[in-house]
């Protein structure tokens, strides 16, 4: 016990790389722990693309079809209701859908209309405040919300507006534009939910 | 200071020796019903497991469910893309994310076989891959059953045996003057030799001992990393322990 | 950041003044005897199984159906559509096993080194009522992934308490809460399983740390270092052949569980049913109330005490004594710190008489263990195929009269004064190079 030498610096080296190997060793076991809380491949099947029929769609109207477990907006808007959306731009939060809102719809539905056709609107139906179904006010007439409506989308929750785009009135708790999912036409008739347009193709 | 014989090793060493008999008496246990050839089965021979998709799909999955697989995760398994799931393998209609639904309606099989043919997702674990391959090749006529044909591994099976234009007919040999049977002899060849149909279901087998557990794939991948890591850090403690008991005399 | 942890250490320091005093009391101030070997890693691997059931058993939870309908197809919805669900399951599944494994090294352990004569009959009984309630536990958790085992085994373990006199029809009903084993009986299996037992568990491996620690670590020479000379390089008070346990046995534990866990990943990766053993292969078979599995046996670890109950013959009308015998073979362990009354702690110093029986004790509890997994029937069945039922049980109830015979033997031997000690040293006994 009396001649010996610790020699501190192997000790603590010795210390500090089991620590650390041992800490990269917890944070690779936590890992699958925290996976298993991703979708699983039954959610993720249940929430595969669809494909819905467009064709019984009237001028003015609006389906919703549920994917992933969201509601899903298809509107088949008149030429009256797109000619109103550039009337509106000055009182929106982000009309050209490059600021805040650059990231809520994909590049081939960054446009005036945010659609791949002007007519057809597809939009997840959850207000971008809260979470909320926004409801669908079509008709260009003075509401008490509003009195110069020009149609488009008012969510009961907490008030927030948004026009025919979906694109969010200023002045309202929501921040962003509605979110445009992934979509493509299979066919004049179809729209794919989920995929789009050149992956489909 | 005395060093002691160590009655700790003695002790291990006669646990390890249980242990060791326990283990090796479930080659026993799975062999019970008969003596039953090896299937020889290899779940990482992606090729083998593309040959045996094939075979359960046109044979198999007429009355037999694979409810837990899903054809997605089989295509990414088994090295396939989606088209050539949805084209080759897939006669139901089903969605590329769904799982294995035989054609058959539940209780038409019942009115047929009188009993509903069962689930094979998890045959290979229930049976053992030696029982399914065993199985699959000891079919033989017999006109006494209902559907004509008797198994040798499961005898009075209700099932009829769809590969026979394979295989071809087996006869049974019985024992002189017993009911026993001896042996199985081909009275009439198949469309494939018989070594070829012992590739054929053992390519099946393979196939279904995947089916039973798709995570077996992964576990193995995985593990040769984990017991190096292990193994590593292990020897690390080790050294650090030396390290501190240096203190200790 | 030196400074900040200081900060925070005194900010707590100050509100819960009680903390450090503990830590040091369990940790940097708890003398152990220095001389530990092998044998002594089983207690903190135990603990280390323990943590890892609790995880990965939170981890089920998330995903597993608690409905006869439904518990299969979940668990095969982990093995399969859940990501990495297959691993949580067999670290879970694997560890069940090897707690047991752990756990009788550990009891062992306590056998050989006499770690539950005077003054750690506490310690011991706590760790009794540990391996009770480890049963249970681990009998339930195995009912619930409702296999065509999970099922029988069920049945049969619940039917056990039908051959208590008078109440048993009523009682096994009550059980079940219903007239098989059902719905009902697996929702009350997974409260027990999940929420009540592992408390109770916890709690339990609280009180016998705190008990252990206490009266203070026995160790391979049964040598009582509190009693010995004192002072030592951290401590001129302290036994001279104590270390602190932090840092020294906390690095040499880590070592032993660096090791474990290879052997753990290796069957979790590699073997994860271990052959039929760890996972049975009619376990593979959704539950089924009218065809009984071919080979049904319960869980490993219950083997021996399985064997017990098939060994003993019903008795005027009953098959009761089985069953008593079962639960004796356990009752009797409890009270061994009252049945050895040896002079001396550890087989090191003990009458050859004591090493015999001891010897004879481990390997009846192996025989049994074969008997009740069916293995000696199956052998026998080759060997001598018309007499292997007699053979199998004439071979049974031997090792259950050396289980048993293992009691009788150790209180004559000890309150009879026919045992022989060696002297025992005044110091443990330390190899180091």
């Amino acid at each position: 016990m009396a001649n010996e030498v610790v020699d501190h610096g192997r000790r603590r080296f010795l210390t500090a790389t089991t620590a650390v190997v041992g800490g990269v060793g917890v944070v690779a076991a936590v890992v699958p722990f925290i996976k298993s809380w991703e979708p699983s491949a039954r959610a993720k099947s249940a929430g595969a693309p669809v494909t819905v029929d467009i064709s019984k769609i009237e001028s003015g109207q609006k389906v919703t079809y549920p994917w992933r477990g969201l509601p899903v907006f298809v509107v088949n808007r008149t030429k009256e209701q797109l000619d109103a959306l550039p009337s509106q731009d000055a009182r929106l939060v982000d009309a050209k859908s490059d600021a805040g809102s650059a990231e809520q719809q994909p590049k081939y539905a960054q446009n005036e209309n945010r659609s791949i056709k002007p007519e057809w609107l597809v939009l997840v139906g959850l207000c971008t405040h809260l979470g909320c179904v926004p409801d669908f006010v079509p008709v260009m007439k003075p509401e008490p919300f509003d009195p110069e409506w020009k149609g488009g989308f008012y969510c009961p929750c907490h008030k927030s507006r948004y026009d025919m785009s979906g694109r969010v009135y200023q002045g309202v708790p929501a921040p962003k534009n509605l979110l445009v999912p992934p979509y493509n036409f299979v066919d004049d008739t179809h729209i794919q939910i989920g995929v789009d347009p050149k992956e489909a193709g | 200071m005395t060093k002691r014989p160590s009655l700790m090793k003695k002790t291990i060493s006669s646990l390890a020796l249980a242990f060791g008999l326990l283990a090796g008496s479930t080659s026993v246990m799975a062999q019970e019903e008969g003596n039953l050839p090896s299937a020889g089965t290899n779940i990482r021979d992606q090729a083998s497991l593309q040959r045996g998709a094939k075979l359960f799909f046109n044979y198999c999955v007429g009355c037999h469910s694979l409810k837990y697989v899903r054809y997605s995760r089989m295509a990414e398994d088994l090295g396939l893309s989606e088209d050539e799931v949805m084209n080759n393998l897939n006669f139901t209609g089903a969605k590329f994310g769904d799982v294995v639904i035989s054609h058959m309606p539940e209780d038409s099989a019942q009115q047929f076989f009188g009993k509903a043919p069962p689930d094979l997702s998890l045959e290979v674990r229930a049976k053992t891959a030696d029982w399914v391959y065993g199985y699959l090749n000891s079919f033989y006529v017999d006109p006494t059953r209902p559907v004509g044909w008797n198994n040798t591994v499961f005898p009075n099976a209700s099932m009829p045996f769809p590969l026979w234009e394979l295989q071809g007919v087996q006869t049974a040999v019985k024992k002189e003057g017993s009911d026993e049977v001896e042996k199985l002899e081909l009275s009439q060849p198949g469309k494939l030799t018989p070594a070829q149909y012992q590739q054929a279901t053992r390519d099946l087998t393979n196939f279904l001992e995947y089916a039973s557990e798709p995570a077996a794939l992964q576990r193995q991948r995985y593990g040769i990393w984990v017991l190096l890591f292990l193994a590593g850090f292990t020897f690390l403690a080790y050294l650090l322990k030396k390290e501190y008991w240096k203190d200790v005399h | 950041m030196a400074n900040v942890f200081t900060r925070i250490g005194d900010w707590v320091n100050e509100r819960a003044p009680g903390l450090m005093p503990m830590y040091r009391k369990h940790m940097t101030e708890y003398y152990a005897p220095k001389n530990f070997n092998l044998w002594y890693y089983f207690g903190s691997l135990a603990i280390v199984v323990l943590v890892n059931q609790i995880v990965t058993g939170i981890f089920l939870t998330m995903n597993y159906k608690t409905s006869a309908a439904e518990a299969f197809n979940s668990v095969e919805y982990i093995m399969r559509d859940v990501e990495w669900g297959w691993l949580i399951r067999y670290m879970h599944s694997t560890g069940a096993s090897l707690f047991f494994v752990v756990v009788f090294m550990h009891m062992f352990r306590g056998l050989m080194y006499g770690s539950y004569q005077k003054p750690r009959e506490l310690v011991w009984l706590l760790g009794m009522l540990i391996f009770l309630v480890l049963m249970a536990e681990a009998f339930m958790g195995y009912v619930l992934p409702w296999g065509n085992m999970s099922f029988w085994g069920a049945k049969v373990i619940i039917s056990l308490f039908g051959t208590v006199p008078v109440i048993g029809g009523t009682l096994v009903e009550w059980i079940m809460g219903d007239y098989l084993p059902a719905d009902a009986t697996l929702n009350r299996f997974f409260a027990l399983h999940v929420i009540a037992l592992p408390l109770v568990l916890l709690l339990l491996v609280v009180l016998h740390l705190a008990a252990l620690h206490e009266v203070g670590s026995n160790n391979p020479d049964g040598v009582d270092i509190k009693h010995g000379p004192k002072g030592n390089r951290w401590d001129p008070n302290k036994p001279a052949d104590g270390i602190p346990f932090h840092p020294y046995y906390t690095v040499k534990d880590l070592f032993g569980v660096g090791f474990f866990l290879v052997i753990a990943a290796f069957i979790i990766f590699f073997a994860p049913t271990f052959g039929g053993w760890f996972l049975e292969h009619d376990n593979f078979i959704p539950a089924n109330n009218l065809v009984t599995p071919t080979h049904i046996k319960p869980s490993w670890y219950f083997t021996p005490f399985y064997a017990i109950l098939r060994m003993i013959p019903s008795f005027f009308g009953t098959a009761f004594w089985g069953v008593l015998g079962m639960f004796g073979a356990i009752a009797l362990l409890f009270l061994l710190p009252w049945i050895d009354a040896g002079k001396v702690r550890s087989i090191r110093y003990r009458g050859t008489g004591f090493k015999v029986a001891l010897m004879a004790f481990a390997g009846s509890f192996i025989g049994l263990a074969l008997v009740g997994a069916g293995v000696v029937g199956e052998k026998l069945v080759e060997w001598v195929p018309s007499d292997a039922t007699f053979w199998e049980n004439t071979f049974g109830r031997v090792m259950t009269f050396i289980y048993f015979g293992f009691f009788v033997f150790l209180w004559c031997y000890t309150h009879l004064g026919w045992e022989k000690t060696k002297p025992v040293p005044e110091r443990v006994v330390f190899d180091h190079d």
